[in-house]
């Protein structure tokens, strides 16, 4: 056996807990999470059922942690997990899955095939089966701290920007602050009106905040790749920077994968809970408004649509609270058919974006996408993961649909008082 | 060669017995080699409850969204009409009722003779159903594998016996009562090894997913 492939055998079986083992054992092999991932019901490929994706961390589990996998590995009838498998696997493990978690939502035993998934990630990455463009994306996160390669003069650039175009003073560095915003790479580089954008709520809502020169990057690409190493120390660099200005909450942008690595993986990772909160940056939103602090004027007219990004609603937990900030400023938001916890993925989220392979794929699938909007045809469409933003045009442009894409918060901003 | 009186009487002696050992022993084993695994502590601040969240799933997961029941309606209609067929066939059949107080001291209201007759053949058709999709669908045709089989079929072959048993099709009575218990008998036995210990870590998968989703404040 190489090394490499032993590594991620050894990887997987670490993934496997309880939980792993009780998906495994549920499985009825219905096919239902099939009809529930975008990959299958726009491919029409079998391949990409759900479950199937999990198959070597199946094997590990099988030939491991069961009794009969176990008798059966003595007389070599249980399957091995091989350089072959691992190989034919990776397509179906990192170009035709997003973690979206529909599946799992879905699942009639109950299987969280996305966890599943994002676990059979850890050993593939370990054996050397991840794609070349995510790990080109997690190398630059350790190196440079940025998946796109955005150093800091490059930020203080768009801070300068910001400040001119605003008017408003982009906190960096000052300790004490109550807020500690991270930004995506994507942000920093293609909107940067969301600096600003926060920079105006803030100020109108007497909010003290500030961006960290040194960690202020949010993506997490050790979480997409799936190495937990990598994503535990990207995690601890934020950590870092956080108790060194000594805030209490760490505000993540918007970004979904951003959102789930530290809100929901990160105390994990670093094997201890934060001495600060994390909100998404939504979250902070509806709390000022429940406080009185945000307050707007004027209402879109336009029929508006809210794209749920897949972290942040289904696997995140923030679900009523765009809701209830779009209720402020719109008086014709219109719902698509399967929405918030239900709502179908874009179709490049969990790394899929940073994946060249993988491009065709994630334009074919924005077909359900489209049926989606198709339903409604809304005038714009709003959302909060700069990730989705960008692909989402992408694919309305591929689809020659004309539907603007608006962020939340930068829409807010212009609605202030 | 066995009698058909002998035969019958080691189907219900040492043949239950060994069947009932197996059954047993296995889900037991099957059950502790997952919980012993157990599970790392969740450091996250929640923003929701793991127990309520894990229980309302174990509930809430019975019932598809609307749009998950357009897309996979035969699936769940027929595997609906065959499990419920099942649970009313095994636990409200008379003679089901009193080997069961014979066994467990326990007895309750049996349902009426032909209505459990009309259920059985119901699931009959629910099952033969379900495999003709199966070889139909692409997804189901990808993901079959011998233990699919040999599940489908340990599964339907009680309800075959046992309606072939009780209208006396075929051959004498106390055969095709032995046949129709060693079919039980080979479905405890192959129970614990295969996908039908779902019956059990259903509520431990449903549990852990709606505990994750729930810690995170999303119901699942
Ligand atoms: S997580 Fe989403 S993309 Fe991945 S298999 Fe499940 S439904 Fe498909
Ligand atoms: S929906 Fe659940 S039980 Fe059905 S095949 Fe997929 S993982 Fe298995």
């Amino acid at each position: 056996m190489s090394a490499s492939l032993e590594k991620g055998i050894n990887a997987l079986k670490e993934q496997v807990d309880s939980s792993v083992a009780s998906f495994f054992s549920s499985c009825v092999h219905c096919g239902m999470c099939a009809d529930a991932c975008l990959f299958y019901t726009e491919t029409d490929d079998p391949e990409r059922t759900p479950i199937n994706k999990t198959e070597p961390l199946r094997r590990i589990w099988k030939s491991e942690y069961t009794l009969i996998g176990r008798i059966g590995k003595l007389f070599g009838l249980t399957k091995k997990v091989d350089d072959q498998l691992l190989t034919d696997w990776e397509t179906l493990v990192y170009d035709s899955c997003t973690l979206c978690g529909r599946c799992s939502m879905v699942c009639p035993v109950g299987n969280d095939i996305a966890m599943m998934i994002r676990k059979t990630r850890e050993g593939m990455a370990a054996a050397g089966h991840a794609p070349e463009g995510l790990i080109g994306a997690t190398t630059r996160a350790v190196t440079i701290g940025s998946p796109m390669g955005v150093k800091l003069p490059a930020l203080q650039a768009q801070i300068g920007h910001v400040e001119k175009d605003t008017g408003m003073k982009v906190p960096v560095d000052v300790e004490g602050a109550e807020y500690m915003l991270l930004l995506s790479s994507m942000e920093i580089m293609n909107f940067p009106e969301f600096i600003g954008a926060i920079a105006k709520i803030f100020d109108k809502a007497g909010v003290s905040w500030t961006i960290s020169s040194e960690a202020f990057e949010a993506t997490n690409s050790g979480i997409q790749i799936g190495v937990s190493d990598i994503a535990a120390e990207l995690v601890q660099r934020v950590v870092d920077a956080a108790e060194k200005l000594k805030v209490k909450t760490v505000i993540s942008p918007e970004c979904g994968h951003a959102y789930f690595a530290i809100r929901w993986e990160g105390p994990n990772l670093i094997g201890k809970p934060f001495n600060f909160k994390v909100r998404h940056v939504l979250e902070v939103l509806d709390e000022l408004r429940k406080d009185g602090r945000l307050k707007t004027t004027g209402m879109e007219s336009q029929k508006l649509t809210y794209h749920d990004p897949c972290q942040i609603a289904r696997r995140g937990g923030v679900i009523d609270e765009p809701r209830n900030l779009l209720n402020m400023i719109s008086d014709n938001f219109v719902e698509m058919p399967d929405t918030g916890k239900m709502n179908w993925c874009c179709g490049a989220g969990g790394g899929v974006s940073s994946n060249e392979r993988a491009d065709e794929i994630r334009l074919k699938v924005f077909q359900r996408k489209k049926d989606q909007l198709d339903a409604i045809r809304p005038d714009a469409i709003v959302s909060a993961c700069s990730n989705c933003r960008i692909h989402l045009e992408d694919g309305l442009e591929e689809y020659h649909m004309d539907i603007p894409l608006l962020s939340l918060t930068e829409t807010l901003a212009e609605h202030l008082e | 060669m066995m009698t058909e009186i002998e035969f019958l009487s080691w189907v219900r002696g040492p043949g239950l017995q060994i069947a009932t050992i197996i059954f047993v022993a296995g889900i037991v084993i099957r059950i502790l080699e997952i919980l012993l695994l157990g599970r790392k502590g969740n450091l996250a601040e929640a923003k929701g409850s793991e127990m309520s969240g894990g229980f309302r799933t174990i509930l809430s997961r019975s019932v598809p969204t609307p749009s998950t029941f357009k897309r996979s309606t035969f699936t769940i209609v027929a595997g609906y009409i065959f499990h419920l067929g099942l649970f009313l066939v095994i636990f409200f059949y008379a003679p089901h009722i009193l080997f069961f107080k014979d066994v467990i001291g326990l007895s309750w209201p049996s349902l009426p003779t032909p209505v459990i007759d009309a259920t059985a053949v119901i699931s009959i058709i629910a099952l033969l159903a379900v495999i003709v999709h199966r070889f139909n669908n692409k997804v189901l045709r990808y993901l079959n594998n011998f233990e699919d089989m040999l599940v489908w079929f340990v599964t339907i072959a009680p309800l075959v016996t046992g309606y072939i048993a009780f209208h006396r099709i075929g051959m004498t009575g106390p055969t095709l009562l032995a046949i129709h218990i060693l079919s039980v008998e080979i479905l405890m036995v192959v129970f614990p090894f295969t996908k039908l210990m779902h019956a059990f870590t259903i509520f431990m998968s449903r549990w852990y997913n709606g505990a994750m989703s729930g810690y995170r404040g999303v119901e699942s």
